[in-house]
């Protein structure tokens, strides 16, 4: 086993992403701006992508099969955020606010 | 230290010092700009692991695309002056952080626990092979996603005119 510093190997990958996920579930869980918890959805994206990507680098470089995930996870943030932003303007005009605890009226 | 180990640290900085001002920033518009430094991050990480065309993807995509629309959804959402919402009242943070840490010794316990195979394949470049999956084993879900796309336009244009139209009335 050599140096932590300077091999760097698929655990090091790991554990970025992992990371990045954490502070992306603190931030869904700490904003009450609807953009923000946006925001914090699009760090877990990333880290999965992240994870996608270096597992197929590390595990089975000979096919390219997680990268064509992580385009799919890209394709479908980009519609994610498009229509939360289209939500998060409707709900703007309704009831003059963003934050996700006001938006009640369809409460039981 | 190799040049591959010395790119590596630079990006893992680079994506998760902005995470972290991202927790504690207290401004939405200071957030979206840290969330920069962080979409870069993960285009450099994308690059180091030699997939380029995703790299470039990630940067057009995200910093082009999502980190704008979500600049202009600030932008179209602030009623009040700066300084209110600044104070406005949020959700404590130390319950999140304390959960959050819980979650990433766990996670990060079982990760370095697990002892995956790790022996890195070269890569060449990825956008021709990328292509021909995509037309080829993968053409399935392409046009699938496609469609999502085309109806994810006209469903957003629709509920954000549908707004504008209500507000006037």
């Amino acid at each position: 086993m050599g140096n932590m510093l300077t091999d760097i190997g698929l655990v090091h990958y790991l554990i970025v992403s992992g990371v990045l996920f954490t502070l992306g579930l603190v931030v869904v869980m700490t904003r009450r701006n609807a953009i923000g918890v946006l925001m914090g959805l699009e760090m877990l994206l990333n880290a999965a992508g992240i994870n996608f990507v270096a597992f197929n680098r590390f595990s089975a470089p000979e096919r390219l099969d997680g990268q064509i995930f992580v385009i799919f996870i890209i394709i479908l943030a980009a519609a994610e955020a498009a229509t939360a932003l289209a939500l998060v303007l409707n709900i703007f005009h309704r009831i003059n606010s963003i934050h996700v605890d006001e938006a009640r009226s369809m409460k039981g | 230290m190799n040049w591959e180990a010395v790119v590596f640290w630079a990006m893992a900085t680079m994506v998760l010092l902005p995470a972290f001002a991202i927790v504690f920033s207290r401004n939405i518009v200071h957030m979206a700009f840290w969330l920069l430094g962080t979409l870069m991050g993960v285009s450099g990480l994308y690059l180091v692991l030699g997939a380029d065309f995703l790299g470039m993807t990630q940067i057009f995509v995200y910093i082009g695309g999502i980190n704008v629309l979500l600049l202009f959804g600030i932008m179209l959402t602030r009623s009040e002056p700066v300084y209110v919402r600044r104070i406005a009242k949020r959700p404590k943070l130390w319950p999140a952080l304390l959960i959050g840490s819980l979650f990433a010794y766990t996670l990060i316990t079982a990760l370095v626990a697990a002892g995956w195979r790790s022996a890195p394949g070269e890569t060449g470049e990825t956008a021709a092979t990328l292509g021909a999956f995509l037309l080829s084993e993968y053409i399935l879900p392409f046009e699938i996603v496609s469609v999502l796309l085309l109806v994810v336009l006209i469903g957003a244009a629709y509920i954000a005119r549908r707004a504008v139209r209500e507000g006037g009335e």
